[in-house]
């Protein structure tokens, strides 16, 4: 295979990955953003151990909106 | 007050984003909801287990938050002793949702304006005759003896 016709599978190929990663940006990640009555704004990331117990409640409730 | 329901009636009018939205206050009793009773008191009881649990997190005092899933997003806003949980699709504009759901909160708590007493209609006043034009007084010329 000529090094041309390489280089624009390699350039197909990384274009393709990255649509895909574009796609699936942001899909899956769960966070809490809690807003105090000083201004402040604390976010949790899903991964965090305090978010946990809370995305519980949340999912209960829009289990309970759509059910 | 203002009728709750018709509250959260303009707000699902007024926010394409928000999908239902139930009214409670700090007990978690439902004042108001877009949805069935039951799912409503779901709802409500879990709102505030979470802002119960999450108020303990950080040292102020907690007046809104937006918890995001995969399923979607479930924003809670607390006014004094009122609340308001509301869910939307994933990834919606949050300080809209967020404005939209203090706005409901705030016209929930209004006053209602009361029907105003029709007023006595009040006695047309006579229309005034018209000064007739008092003639003008012809001057006198001082010249015109002579």
């Amino acid at each position: 295979m000529s090094p041309r016709r390489l280089l624009a599978l390699g350039f197909a190929v990384g274009s393709l990955v990255g649509i895909g990663l574009y796609a699936r940006r942001g899909k899956g990640s769960e966070r809490i953003d809690l807003y105090f009555a000083d201004g402040s704004l604390v976010s949790l990331h899903s991964d965090s151990p305090e978010a946990r117990p809370l995305l519980v409640h949340a999912r209960d409730a829009l289990r309970a909106v759509a059910s | 007050m203002t009728e709750p329901s018709a509250a959260l009636a303009e707000l699902t009018e007024i926010s394409s984003q928000i999908e239902s939205a139930v009214l409670f206050d700090d007990k978690g009793k439902v004042v108001a909801a877009t949805i069935p009773d039951e799912r409503a008191a779901q709802v409500a009881a879990s709102a505030t287990a979470l802002l119960d649990q999450a108020g303990q997190i950080g040292g102020g005092e907690l007046t809104q938050l937006e918890a995001a899933t995969g399923d979607g997003s479930l924003f809670v806003v607390k006014d004094g002793q009122r609340l308001i949980a509301a869910s939307t699709s994933a990834e919606p504009t949050a300080g809209l949702v967020f404005y939209d759901l203090k706005k409901c909160l705030q016209a929930s708590a209004k006053p209602a304006a009361k029907p105003k007493p029709k007023a006595a209609p009040k006695p047309k006043p006579k229309a005034a005759a018209k000064p007739k034009p008092k003639p003008r007084a012809s001057r006198s010329k001082s010249n015109e003896s002579s």
